[in-house]
């Protein structure tokens, strides 16, 4: 039980970490909201090794700091939808068992974006938004995919020392 | 190197576990990357069209000093000068179904600094000349809900 609450705390500093990283990588695509989600590749990784409730709060944890540090109030509000969103679906993905890991950092990307699209409709009230949904969505599967097929790698070497560990 | 091979074996079967076929890349996952992809570009390709015919019917008002100087529709690429008797002029382009104010002789140049626009009731404005160029019948702008 210790170490997996080290371990967690270690992951939560490497979700940081890479939030940071891709902060100072300009992903500039013209399209605003579109990014890598390195954190995502922690989550995937603590969803298939630790479980379901370590991977929620790890996600969540993750979220409330990048948001205190290095964004606003309102981008964090912003980050908990797509977070939200994102882990139920992936989730739920995990569940069907009709996915791999690929499959289902595919939908969690796209259902971040997704959250985000519907938290900026209910902030700025503009049902016009959702336009921009398609757009962002195939950013998301791009990045949902290279996430995936990393996460896949990882977590194939690391579970084994994880459960060993236990 | 070797080590690395190694230690793929069990941890494989661990985590077979919780789900064997988690860490195996199957044709679902393409099947379901593909599927979305083509359902975005379909959705997307269906809200340009949406779009485009929603504003075919756009027209960019001119007036001159409130009297009304001429309406030009948003689908025709068109430009040209409106020039005043002081010497003064103030040049507007419609291009690609939309409307900026590339040249003008007046003194601020807000207008021609001016984004170009295209959605119902965008205004370019130019205080020193009295020209006003005013969507209408275009889409409605999703940034006036959030001026008010």
């Amino acid at each position: 039980m210790a170490k997996k609450t080290a371990l967690l705390g270690m992951l939560v500093a490497l979700a940081f970490v890479l939030s940071y990283i891709e902060t100072l990588i300009p992903v500039n695509l013209g399209i605003p909201g579109a990014k890598l989600g390195l954190a995502n590749l922690v989550v995937m990784v603590a969803l298939y090794t630790l479980g379901t409730k370590e991977a929620f709060a790890l996600s969540m944890v993750r979220i409330l700091l990048t948001g205190l540090t290095f964004s606003s109030m309102a981008a964090m509000l912003y980050s908990f939808a797509g977070g939200l969103l994102s882990f139920a679906v992936m989730y739920l993905a995990k569940r069907s068992k009709l996915f791999s890991a690929a499959g289902v950092s595919v939908l969690g990307g796209i259902s971040h974006n997704a959250g985000q699209i519907f938290v900026a409709m209910w902030v700025l009230d503009t049902a016009t938004l959702i336009y921009y949904l398609p757009v962002l969505a195939i950013t998301g599967i791009a990045s949902g995919t290279v996430i995936g097929l990393l996460a896949v790698m990882v977590i194939r070497r690391v579970s084994g020392m994880i459960n060993r560990w236990d | 190197m070797k080590k690395i091979f190694q230690m793929k074996e069990p941890s494989q079967k661990e985590a077979g576990a919780q789900d064997g076929k988690a860490l195996h890349i199957r044709k679902n996952d393409w099947l379901l990357i593909a599927v979305l992809l083509v359902a975005a570009a379909g959705i997307y390709v269906a809200i340009q069209y949406y779009q485009k015919v929603s504003t075919k019917n756009a027209v960019a008002v001119v007036t001159v000093d409130g009297v009304e100087y001429g309406r030009y529709p948003l689908s025709e690429d068109h430009t040209e000068t409106i020039r005043f008797e002081d010497g003064s002029y103030n040049r507007f382009a419609i291009q690609d179904g939309y409307v900026s104010m590339p040249e003008a002789s007046c003194p601020d140049q807000i207008c021609v600094h001016h984004s170009r626009i295209s959605r119902n009731k965008e205004t370019i404005v130019c205080l020193p000349d009295k020209v006003v160029i005013t969507i209408e019948n275009g889409e409605d702008s999703g940034i006036d809900v959030l001026q008010h």
